[in-house]
């Protein structure tokens, strides 16, 4: 009852945030809620490879920068009146460019799942890194693109009865596809599938002593774990206007890794959290002193070893004591 | 007599030099409960691992209910009805005994590509998955605890009743003694002797106590071979089988 009260009221604070910032005279903070609500998009997605599946990614900005690219890509060939490849025409659509960073994230988390899922372990984590930094690599190289330089988005994407120049619109934008994000994996996890998916992760010798292969089932966690990334990428390429493989970067893959891990892995909210936390921390550091990184990176450890299972476990802990 | 429904063929699997598998032929009936025994390092546990599909051997075959199985995973055996226990038991540590059996239902139903409804309120699942555990009557109180806070005995119990919840035409039982205390060990025998006759056992076993008050027969592994087979008296009697095996234990 009072976790449904404090999630209510932490939903309605989310909610009511724009007005909040604009009556205490900060617009900038919508902003800076608004790179919050889209990390912790990115991050809830790994985490249902990485904490519900045990699939340790550390290849996951290879989506975000996918879905960043995919709304910049389709911008520049909009603005170029050419279509990609002559094939597929540019756009500035909303929902089109979503959509389809969302399909070019999950076929890139198809191609790359089914190589690295048949390694585990420690091979895993270093073959995920080496297929981003694959992706990374071959955007460096893409000079029509802008290579290095990235590439500037003009316009926001455009949907009738939206207007995304309108921060708060924005705002309210990616906290919607959050928390209907969050909703869609809640389900998940808690059906069939999800079952299967945390007992592989728990004992994978006694999943396929009961008939199961685990293979399918961490594939297709993996592509919709690739898809929620490459969302957030899109939604990022909206709010700053502007993709570069400093997206594709493997510190981005880490990023994302310890906001799970702040948060709690394998807990819905933890990556939330843990997205909240870093996000505003980093900003708030960065406002204190130039060298703020040598600050946060002490913190971090000091949560990990103090509190195991994340703040997630950490507020457990506080409500029963 | 009725045709064998597991029916190893020359099986043979090296490591290195070592010849861990070295042309064992064994077979088991519809029905019968077939012990397999040997002593330390004849090779009990890589038959096994060949059996269920963890390990692929170098040459020969395994058959299993007429159907060539010796290049299945060890998933699709399982879901033709070859289930296996573990020497030491394999849980889902999280997981409570109900959550198992739940689980060991799901599977049996079918694929688990299911995205939608939560599968700890499905009726279908938890129902049937409740009945198991009264069939094999873990306390009441303990169901819902974690399987990291079961004892071993309980721990046994829950593995038992999640192979049998398979509907098993073969069960593979990998010591199901070990590590149980003297009262747990009896009540084991007594489990499998009711079990006996509903299902097809192959019984890899240390505790030879258990081993000829349960089997219909016995197979010796010796150095990778199957050494002699038969009844457990004859087994009893046989000189090559105390020479290699029963030697030193007189207590056989």
């Amino acid at each position: 009852m009072r976790e449904r009260l404090v999630a209510l009221a932490a939903l309605l604070a989310a909610l009511a945030l724009p007005w909040i910032a604009e009556a205490a005279g900060s617009p900038a903070s919508i902003g800076l809620a608004t790179r919050m609500a889209i990390y912790a998009l990115a991050a809830a997605s790994l985490n249902l490879a990485l904490g519900f599946g045990g699939m340790v990614s550390f290849g996951h900005a290879a989506f975000y920068g996918i879905g960043g690219y995919a709304v910049g890509i389709l911008y520049a060939h909009w603005s170029w009146q050419e279509p990609l490849l002559g094939l597929i025409p540019g756009s500035v659509s909303l929902a089109a460019t979503l959509l389809a960073a969302m399909a070019a994230g999950g076929v890139a988390a198809a191609a790359i799942g089914a190589l690295s899922l048949r390694t585990g372990g420690v091979s895993f984590i270093m073959i995920t890194l080496a297929f981003a930094q694959m992706v990374f690599f071959l955007f460096v190289s893409l000079k029509a693109y802008g290579g290095d330089d990235g590439l500037s988005i003009r316009r926001r994407g455009e949907l009738p009865g939206l207007d995304l120049r309108d921060p708060a619109q924005l705002y309210w934008l990616c906290l919607g596809l959050l928390l209907a994000w969050l909703l869609l994996l809640r389900r998940v996890t808690r059906a069939r599938f999800g079952q299967v998916l945390s007992a592989a992760r728990q004992n994978e010798r006694r999943v396929v002593a009961l008939g199961i292969s685990p293979y399918p089932y961490r594939l297709v966690a993996f592509i919709l774990s690739g898809m929620g990334t490459a969302l957030a990428g899109a939604l990022m390429a909206n709010a700053t206007r502007f993709v570069s493989t400093d997206m594709l970067h493997w510190t981005k893959s880490g990023e994302l890794m310890v906001m799970v891990i702040l948060g709690g892995a394998g807990t819905l909210m933890g990556p939330v959290l843990g997205a909240v936390a870093l996000v505003g921390l980093e900003y708030g550091l960065a406002g204190l002193t130039e060298h703020w990184q040598f600050i946060l990176g002490p913190l971090l450890v000091l949560v990990v070893i103090f509190a195991r299972g994340g703040l997630m476990a950490a507020l457990r802990r506080l409500r029963l004591a | 007599m009725s045709a064998p429904l597991l029916v190893l063929d020359d099986l043979r699997k090296s490591f290195g030099g070592l010849r861990a598998t070295d042309g064992l032929s064994l077979d088991v009936r519809p029905g019968e409960l077939h012990a397999l025994i040997g002593p330390n390092g004849a090779g009990k546990s890589t038959a096994i691992g060949q059996i269920t599909g963890e390990i692929r051997p170098d040459s020969g075959r395994i058959r299993f209910d007429g159907a060539e199985i010796t290049h299945l995973s060890a998933a699709r055996r399982a879901r033709r009805g070859m289930v296996r226990s573990f020497q030491v038991v394999q849980l889902l540590e999280e997981a409570s005994a109900e959550d198992h059996l739940a689980l060991a239902v799901q599977a049996r139903q079918g694929h688990s590509f299911r995205f939608w409804r939560a599968a700890r309120r499905d009726r279908g699942l938890r129902e049937p998955a409740r009945a198991l555990l009264d069939r094999f009557g873990l306390d009441p109180a303990r169901r819902g605890l974690p399987a990291s806070a079961l004892s071993a005995g309980e721990r046994k119990q829950v593995e038992l009743a999640l192979a049998l919840a398979l509907r098993p035409r073969l069960l593979l039982l990998d010591e199901p003694m070990a590590g149980l205390g003297a009262g747990e060990s009896q009540a084991m025998t007594e489990t499998l002797r009711r079990l006996k006759g509903e299902v097809a056992i192959l019984l890899v076993e240390h505790d030879m106590e258990a081993v000829f008050a349960l089997a219909d027969r016995v197979s010796v592994l010796v150095r990778g071979r199957c050494i002699a087979s038969g009844a457990p008296e004859a087994i009893r009697a046989d000189p090559a089988v105390r020479a290699a095996y029963l030697g030193e234990g007189e207590e056989a």
